[in-house]
């Protein structure tokens, strides 16, 4: 068997492997019930598949016999990029009051997304007070 | 035609028909989203799923010109989605 037709099963099954996750990510998107829940699903899975799916493009430009390794500043993109969405999208949850509010922390008063800008700030009316 | 290159035949159809079917499915959340966080994360799951779209029309092509479009789309889609996130959180982006 060449190397040609290995890399072929290779790219294939890359393919299947990130087809098979962006499915599961979109499943779990849809099917969970609870906003936080949702979350996950396509923050962590649907990335590996793009991934996946991205391995499976550097294989075939091998194939073709004109490597290019590109694909992988787009990996290291969308892996660095994904948790910081997924941290702003908890965020907005925790915001909104969709989710069960985390416990307080120990040594602040609040949390920082919690906080409303005028607890820190000095109104006009306190300083009309003094 | 050897078993390889059907199985590649195979895989590329299926990844195309499991993208496509998640575009659609990530806009039955986004339409019925119950909270804002959630269609921020429909939103951010469609440009993932248009990327890996863009990327199988690379493989399924042989062209390499398809690389620059799928790094312009994986940046505006961190970008838009922060922008919302940020709008939701602050009622500003750029404060």
């Amino acid at each position: 068997m060449s190397m040609e037709i290995l890399g072929t099963y290779a790219v294939a099954i890359f393919l299947l492997i990130g087809a098979g996750f962006a499915a599961v990510a979109v499943i779990g998107l849809l099917k969970f019930n609870d906003p936080m829940t949702r979350l996950h699903a396509p923050t962590k899975v649907g990335t590996i598949g793009i991934g996946a799916l991205l391995l499976a493009s550097i294989g075939h430009s091998m194939l073709l016999g004109e490597t290019s390794m590109h694909e992988l500043l787009i990996m290291g993109f969308l892996f660095v990029t994904a948790p910081i969405s997924a941290n702003f999208i908890a965020k907005v949850n925790i915001h909104l009051g969709v989710c069960e509010t985390p416990p307080e922390p120990q040594r602040d008063d609040t949390w920082a997304t919690l906080k409303r800008p005028e607890d820190n700030i000095e109104t006009p009316k306190d300083l009309n007070a003094d | 035609m050897s078993a390889a290159t059907e199985l590649m035949n195979f895989a590329i159809i299926v990844a195309f028909v499991t993208l496509g079917l998640g575009q659609i499915l990530s806009m039955v959340r986004l339409v019925l989203g119950p909270t804002s966080g959630d269609r921020i994360l429909a939103l951010d799951t469609m440009v993932i799923n248009a990327l890996g779209i863009v990327v199988m029309l690379g493989i399924h092509q042989g062209a390499q010109i398809y690389f620059e479009v799928s790094l312009l789309i994986a940046m505006l889609g961190f970008v838009s989605t922060v922008a919302l996130a940020r709008f939701m959180l602050r009622g500003d982006i750029i404060e």
